[in-house]
């Protein structure tokens, strides 16, 4: 039941019947299918974030909104450093959630509940990154429908900015928050030893690739509104 | 499982090789990612930025290669799943290059034919304090929507920050 067989030689006779011409579990696929789905609804929000930041004459420096860092004294000038921390917790939940798959494969029960809990501790600790940043930016009074950020050049900003910001970050943090749901069900499913009844971990696996999807999503999240 | 056991040894180690690998790539661009965004912040020169942002982009769209063909393991898979997920995928290319066209020809619409947008555009207002100052500036807009609308028909008066810009 290796998955990582490459297709067969004869490919011709792959759709003949009698074989698995993805050579992949029916839930596996579902899964890509879904995903599928989802990077059109989050392409759609950043195209048309795009779309109205390419019609506008003027949009906020994003050095200049995202400075402020926590337990940081009031008017601290750091960009970047916050986005990135958070970026870096993403990608650390995303290579233990690939470890804890190839525990799975391996049959490596201690190795799946190992990695799973740091994936979920990776996961609430961006949460709570994001959950601090909203915060911060609600009491410097943006929110959907209110910017009180200029335009870079000094020119009065419309709410695009924010309506777009709270609105695609706050759908990704909606993913990352359903991710951490399902990682912590496969984690009590992996300590009530399902999977060892079952004989295989292919949910961990699923799991996996809707975790990577979501650290996916934030990379181009992160890229758009923080650095571009 | 069909392998002997020092096969799956050898398996092993090859992934976890892999891993480390993706691991190391995608620090190391997301860490160049942030030194062009530092760098940017200095700089003045239009072309200059707009070509760092260009190198960003593709170091972007290489994260997301590593994340789909590795971490997501795609690039293992059968090439007939490989192309029913990739090949629907480059609608984006068109979606892209479609709606920000039609953006920017809207934009250029815009300040050809509405005086009103563009002159918001050469019109400096003064950065709101933080907290009481948006407060008191929601307020006077919720008591005073009709007055907002003389406002805007007397231009100049416009440069005021209680009052929304035209989008």
């Amino acid at each position: 039941m290796s998955t990582t067989t490459t297709a067969s030689p004869n490919e011709a006779k792959l759709w003949e019947g009698g074989k698995s011409p993805f050579n992949s579990e029916y839930g596996k696929v579902m899964m890509w299918y879904f995903l599928m789905s989802d990077a059109f609804t989050f392409g759609a929000f950043l195209i048309s974030y795009g779309t109205v930041r390419f019609s506008t004459n003027g949009w906020p420096n994003s050095n200049e909104v995202f400075k402020s860092f926590p337990f940081a004294p009031e008017g601290v000038n750091a960009p970047l450093v916050f986005v990135s921390i958070m970026t870096f917790i993403l990608i650390i939940s995303s290579v233990t959630m690939v470890l804890a798959v190839h525990a799975g494969k391996n049959m490596d029960k201690q190795g799946v509940v190992r990695n799973m809990i740091l994936t979920i501790i990776g996961g609430i600790a961006f949460l709570s990154c994001q959950a601090w940043e909203w915060n911060h930016l609600f009491h410097e009074g943006a929110w959907w429908g209110a910017n009180p950020f200029l335009n870079a050049d000094g020119t009065a900003s419309s709410t695009n900015f924010t309506n777009f910001f709270f609105t695609i970050t706050g759908f990704h943090g909606f993913h990352v928050f359903s991710g951490v749901v399902i990682n912590i069900i496969m984690l009590i499913m992996t300590l009530l030893d399902k999977f060892e009844q079952r004989g295989h971990y292919l949910m961990i696996e699923k799991a996996g690739l809707y975790w990577h999807f979501v650290d996916l999503v934030w990379v181009f999240v992160f890229t758009i509104f923080y650095l571009l | 499982m069909s392998h002997s056991h020092t096969d799956q040894e050898a398996h092993n180690a090859e992934a976890m090789a892999e891993i480390k690998k993706v691991t190391i790539i995608l620090s190391v661009f997301t860490i160049i990612e942030l030194i062009l965004g530092f760098w940017m912040i200095s700089l003045t020169s239009e072309g200059l930025i707009l070509a760092i942002k260009g190198t960003i982009v593709i170091l972007m769209m290489a994260k997301a290669f590593y994340i789909v063909a590795y971490f997501m393991h795609l690039k293992h898979e059968v090439k007939n799943l490989i192309m029913t997920i990739v090949v629907p995928l480059s609608l984006f290319v068109w979606f892209i290059g479609a709606f920000l066209w039609d953006g920017s020809s809207f934009r250029n619409l815009r300040n050809k034919y509405n005086p009103y947008f563009k002159e918001q555009a050469t019109i400096k207002v003064e950065k709101k304090e933080h907290g009481a100052a948006k407060h008191e500036a929601a307020d006077a807009k919720h008591e005073a929507p009709a007055a907002k609308h003389e406002t805007i028909g007397t231009s100049h008066e416009a440069a005021k920050p209680e009052v929304e810009p035209y989008y």
